[in-house]
């Protein structure tokens, strides 16, 4: 699944549509400790965090995540809007849990290889 | 053999400014068809040092070197300097303030993924003067 095919879904609200929308998904991955994302992040991941803030799209460019999910109904904050656009990063939100809205992408991602 | 020197200041406190060196290096690593093993192993190594400078110290100086066979990142900040150099490297030891860790720092993760990431790394600290860091990511 691209990028432009989970905003697609209608799944999650679109706060930015960034660059290169027709890169694969590799897999959603979870995390709201920055250094631990930095460290472990796959790259073309779908990065479910609950931290809305500008530091957030700076790791999620800097590791080559494909797009950014807040959870939980978190709104990026302006700076983070700024830099999502600056950045040209993929952010979207939902108010589902994080565990949730990454099962939901897993499960799209798993449909797509049966 | 030619080298590329690229320059930076870091400014202290700064969280929306923090992390811009890193990008810029990035960008230009890619833009000059450096590997992208290279590139993201750079990239990460130099943005944990910079936020580091950020948080921990009061702002600094970062110098890169590129050549052919090797990156190298320089980064020299005049803060407070790090007490015990094995204890700060233990993945989760952190002394970040509250306010920082609600943005989703403090894990203690930095300074681990600096030594993961990076092919060679030499910390040079004294307390009260300051800190340079030295990484070099072969290519
Ligand atoms: N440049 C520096 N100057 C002074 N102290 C430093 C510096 N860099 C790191 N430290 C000390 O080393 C500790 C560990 O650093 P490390 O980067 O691993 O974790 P952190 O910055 O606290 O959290 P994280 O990087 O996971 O967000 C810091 O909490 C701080 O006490
Ligand atoms: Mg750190």
């Amino acid at each position: 699944m691209t990028i432009r095919e989970l905003i697609d879904t209608g799944e999650f609200e679109t706060i930015h549509v960034g660059e290169r929308t027709d890169r694969s998904i590799t897999k959603p991955f979870c995390c709201d400790l920055l250094s631990i994302a930095m460290g472990k992040a796959p790259e073309g991941c779908a990065w479910v965090t609950v931290m809305g803030n500008m530091n957030t799209l700076a790791v999620a460019s800097l590791t080559d995540a494909a797009c950014v999910i807040l959870a939980e109904g978190v709104a990026p904050d302006e700076a983070a809007k700024q830099k999502a656009i600056e950045q040209n990063i993929t952010v979207m939100k939902t108010g589902l849990p994080i565990f949730e809205a990454a099962l939901l992408i897993e499960k799209r991602l798993s449909h797509e290889d049966a | 053999m030619d080298v590329i020197t690229f320059h930076y200041t870091i400014s202290p406190d700064d969280f929306t400014r923090a992390g811009e060196a890193s990008s810029d290096v990035k960008s230009k690593l890619k833009k000059m068809g450096v590997t992208p093993e290279a590139v993201r192993k750079v990239a990460i190594a130099m943005y944990e040092g910079e936020i580091n400078m950020v948080i921990h110290a009061k702002g600094g100086e970062i110098t890169v070197h590129i050549s052919t066979e090797r990156i190298e990142m320089v980064l020299e900040d005049v803060g407070p300097g790090i007490p015990d150099i094995d204890l700060a490297m233990q993945a989760g030891y952190s002394t970040a303030p509250d306010a920082v860790r609600s943005l989703g720092f403090g894990a203690g993760m930095g300074l681990p993924n600096m030594k993961k990431y990076s092919d060679e790394m030499e910390i040079h600290t004294v307390i009260g003067e300051g800190t340079t860091i030295r990484m070099v990511v072969n290519l």
